[in-house]
């Protein structure tokens, strides 16, 4: 599903990415672990295409497409979603247009018509039950005024309602208390499937016990550095990472 | 003495509070990349046809002489004549305002014709179903229902007043209207229906020597609205005047007047549009509104004049001059604006709060794209006892747009409690664009509250990009983004209005991304 080759990327002339690979096949659950600052969020943001990334060097390939010609825009549309680690305010876009445009845009792209009003706010409800977020929540601004478990509980809330294919979630643990946490591996857990899968970017070991991952890898030095099973968390969880140092 | 309104108060040899011209450093290089494919697909601006019409003009140049043939045209009465001559010369002495964060080539006021009727017109107002087809085609190509039948078959109830140049075309439930004892007709009309309502509130709000612009309408003024809504009355429905500018080389100037009278209420709306064309026109109007004791008005314009290419050539200037009179206690006044179109805008709905208790309001949305520049705000002059204003103002620069907002807040010493809030916000899209504010207080009054708050940002890349990872394109994203940020101010429209103005924010956004 999605197969990266050789990464190299930078940000400000700044080389983060080193030559990184990874591979990712439907169905599957990835957990990328590493230091802070090691570039999890960089590689999140270029398969996302976020612009100020600039890739020198390898591919990336998502259904045997170049996903790095394509807009981000046409990337979500295909099926690509990132869980953001600061999910943004929107001011005055309550967050029923955001999910509104969202939907449409997707529709539109696969050459579908828009969604019915009724089914969309059905759809919507129910998804928002799933992540125990109020209704009224719905329509306040995107994020706006929302405390850092919010926001998260919300960026699942997206997912679940746009029903990715792969979903890249960049910490989206970090800062949720033991309720929110089970919320949110549960509408991670409800969208795994075989034909979907899964990275998730966190530094605990927690989430993990909820979501279990297929595969771990650890993210150092722009690269890949180590890959393991579900094992490898825990180990990293005792021992840190100076060991891989060496490595 | 104090000065009370003349527009040029601004003048004050001051620079700008704030001032954020967008930084092309900060901005990702890639922003930029797209800018002229976008540009290039730019839609036409979709009001910009010409209808191909005979017209009676007079030909270029204003003159005393040229007055008269206007009066005689419009067979005033004597006074009328005199108060536009009287204004006339009184102009001749008057210079035109620079003092406007503005910047344009003057207008050469020979060189326009001052009166512009489409020959079909020339015998007098004639009903509805006797007007022009192309006339009614120019309306329904626009969207303006000017048949009642067809708006009956909407879920509309709006009366419509329709001047295509310098005359009025039609207004449509009249009869319903009258009914509820509301007057609704062209101002030449009611010059001779009801000249004495006429006479006693004509320059009265705005005095014809008020500022340069507004004594060149006031001697040669055309068109325009009136409304008197009696006593106790709540008017029906929405009243709505639609102005469009048509023939080459003509300017509009149209004077509206709406009379609020004890107790009553009154909602209306204006709308604008003209032909693309590759010269200025300018547009130099003065509306008057007066609301007695108890009395709400709530005016809401959105001005989508032709605003030029994307280079700056052609568009409209719209200078114009409306300012409100709470006369009475309690009374209210409110102005909405949603401002896209013109090449050049200088524009500060006002209003004086006379009465002890009266209410003004502003909320106002701007948008420059290309080279369009405004200068707009407000001026709310505090009188009465514990008048109460409100300024919430959104300007949107893009492209190489220039946004000032400029407001004055008065306060007299017989404005005991006196209170205002001022909210100015700008918003900056893209690296060529500038935004600027310049508030003015003017405090004599001890017991006043005013509370200012103002920001000035940037479309976020971040937030373009969270829409955009979520499947929704660059333009729809700027518009989404930008129509939150006008929010507070839509809001305040009536519903079919606030649907409209979200639109034409989107089409006067295309080609701002970057
Ligand atoms: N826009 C930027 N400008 C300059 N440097 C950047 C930018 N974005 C990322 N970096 C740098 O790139 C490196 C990798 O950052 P990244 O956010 O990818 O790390 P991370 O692995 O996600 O860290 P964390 O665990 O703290 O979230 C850091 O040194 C960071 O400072
Ligand atoms: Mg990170």
């Amino acid at each position: 599903m999605l197969e990266i080759n050789n990464l190299h990327a930078r940000v400000e002339e700044k080389e983060i990415l080193k030559g990184l690979n990874l591979s990712i096949k439907p169905g599957e659950v990835h957990a990328i672990m590493g230091p802070n600052g090691s570039g999890k969020s960089t590689l999140s943001n270029v398969i996302a295409g976020r612009e100020g990334y600039e890739v020198t060097e390898g591919s990336v390939l998502f259904d045997g497409k170049n996903l790095l010609d394509l807009e981000p825009e046409i990337r979500a549309c295909e099926g690509i979603f990132l869980g953001f680690q600061y999910p943004v305010e929107i001011p005055g876009v309550s967050n029923m247009t955001l999910l509104k445009a969202a939907i449409n845009a997707r529709r539109k792209h696969q050459g579908e018509t828009e969604i019915a009003p009724n089914d969309f706010l059905a759809w919507v409800r129910d998804r928002a039950k799933l992540v125990k977020i109020d209704p009224k929540m719905l329509s306040r601004g995107v994020n706006e005024g929302f405390s850092g478990g919010e926001k998260k509980r919300n960026e699942i809330l997206q997912m679940l309602v746009l029903q990715p294919r792969l979903m890249i979630l960049d910490e989206t643990d970090s800062g949720l208390d033991i309720d929110a946490l089970k919320i949110v591996a549960d509408g991670i857990n409800a969208l795994r499937g075989p034909t979907r899968a899964t990275v998730l970017v966190t530094h605990y070991q927690r989430l993990l016990d909820y979501v279990q991952p297929d595969y771990v890898h650890v993210l150092a030095r722009g690269r890949i550095v180590k890959s393991g099973g579900p094992e490898l968390a825990k180990e990293l969880e005792e021992k840190g990472y100076g060991w891989l140092e060496a490595a | 003495m104090i000065r009370l309104m003349n527009e040029p108060t601004f003048d004050l040899n001051q620079g700008p509070a704030t001032t954020m011209a967008a930084n092309p450093q900060t901005s990702a290089a890639a922003n930029v990349r797209d800018v002229t494919a976008m540009v290039a697909s730019r839609k036409l601006y979709s009001a910009g046809f010409i209808t191909d019409i005979e017209a009676d003009k007079v030909a270029p140049g204003l003159s005393e002489d040229v007055i008269r043939l206007i009066s005689a045209k419009k067979e005033e009465p004597e006074w009328l004549l005199n108060f536009r001559l009287k204004a006339y010369r009184r102009w001749l002495t008057m210079t035109e305002p620079e003092w406007a964060h503005v910047d344009y080539q003057k207008v050469d006021y020979q060189s326009i014709s001052y009166y512009s009727q489409p020959k079909s017109m020339k015998d007098g107002p004639q009903t509805l179903a006797d007007v022009d087809p192309k006339l009614l085609e120019t309306y329904r190509k626009l969207g303006i229902p000017l048949r009642e039948q067809e708006m009956l078959a909407g879920v509309q109830n709006v009366a419509v007043d329709v001047v295509f140049d310098s005359v009025s075309v039609g207004t449509t439930f009249k009869k319903k209207l009258l009914e509820a004892g509301v007057i609704f007709c062209p101002l030449s009309e009611a010059v001779k229906s009801h000249p004495e309502l006429v006479q006693k509130y004509l320059g009265s709000v705005v005095p014809f020597a008020d500022n340069f612009f507004a004594a060149l309408n006031t001697a040669v003024f055309t068109e325009g609205s009136f409304v008197y809504i009696p006593k106790g009355v709540r008017c029906p429905m929405e009243l709505s005047t639609y102005f469009r500018i048509n023939e080459r080389n003509t300017g509009q100037f149209e004077r509206t007047l709406i009379i609020a009278a004890e107790g009553s209420h009154v909602s209306y709306l204006e709308g604008c549009t003209a032909p693309q064309r590759d010269e200025n026109q300018l547009h130099a109007a003065v509306v008057e509104l007066v609301a007695l004791d108890d009395a709400e008005i709530k005016y809401s314009t959105v001005q989508n004049w032709y605003p030029g290419d994307e280079n700056g050539k052609g568009g409209i200037y719209n200078f114009v001059t409306k300012r409100g009179d709470c006369r009475g206690a309690r009374s209210k006044i409110s102005w909405t604006q949603v401002e896209t179109g013109s090449a050049i805008t200088w524009k500060y709905p006002s209003c004086i709060l006379r009465g002890d208790d009266s209410v003004g309001e502003f909320y106002s949305v701007a948008l420059t794209n290309h080279r369009q520049q405004a200068d707009t705000g407000t001026k709310m002059i505090h009188i009465g006892k514990r008048t109460k204003s409100t300024i919430v103002s959104k300007g949107i620069a893009a492209g190489r747009g220039q946004q000032s907002y400029r407001g004055l807040v008065r306060v007299l010493e017989s404005a005991e409690g006196a209170r205002n809030y001022t909210q100015c916000d700008s918003l900056l899209i893209g690296d060529q664009c500038g935004a600027h504010t310049f508030p003015y207080t003017e405090v004599r009054n001890p017991t006043a509250t005013l509370e200012h708050e103002a920001t000035t940002s940037k479309i976020a890349d971040d937030q373009l990009f969270y829409c955009r990872a979520r499947g929704i394109g660059e333009e729809e994203a700027v518009s989404m983004i930008v129509n939150g940020f006008c929010k507070d101010v839509f809001k305040e429209l009536p519903m079919e209005f606030a649907v409209e103005a979200q639109k034409l924010l989107a089409v006067s956004l295309e080609g701002a991304v970057g």
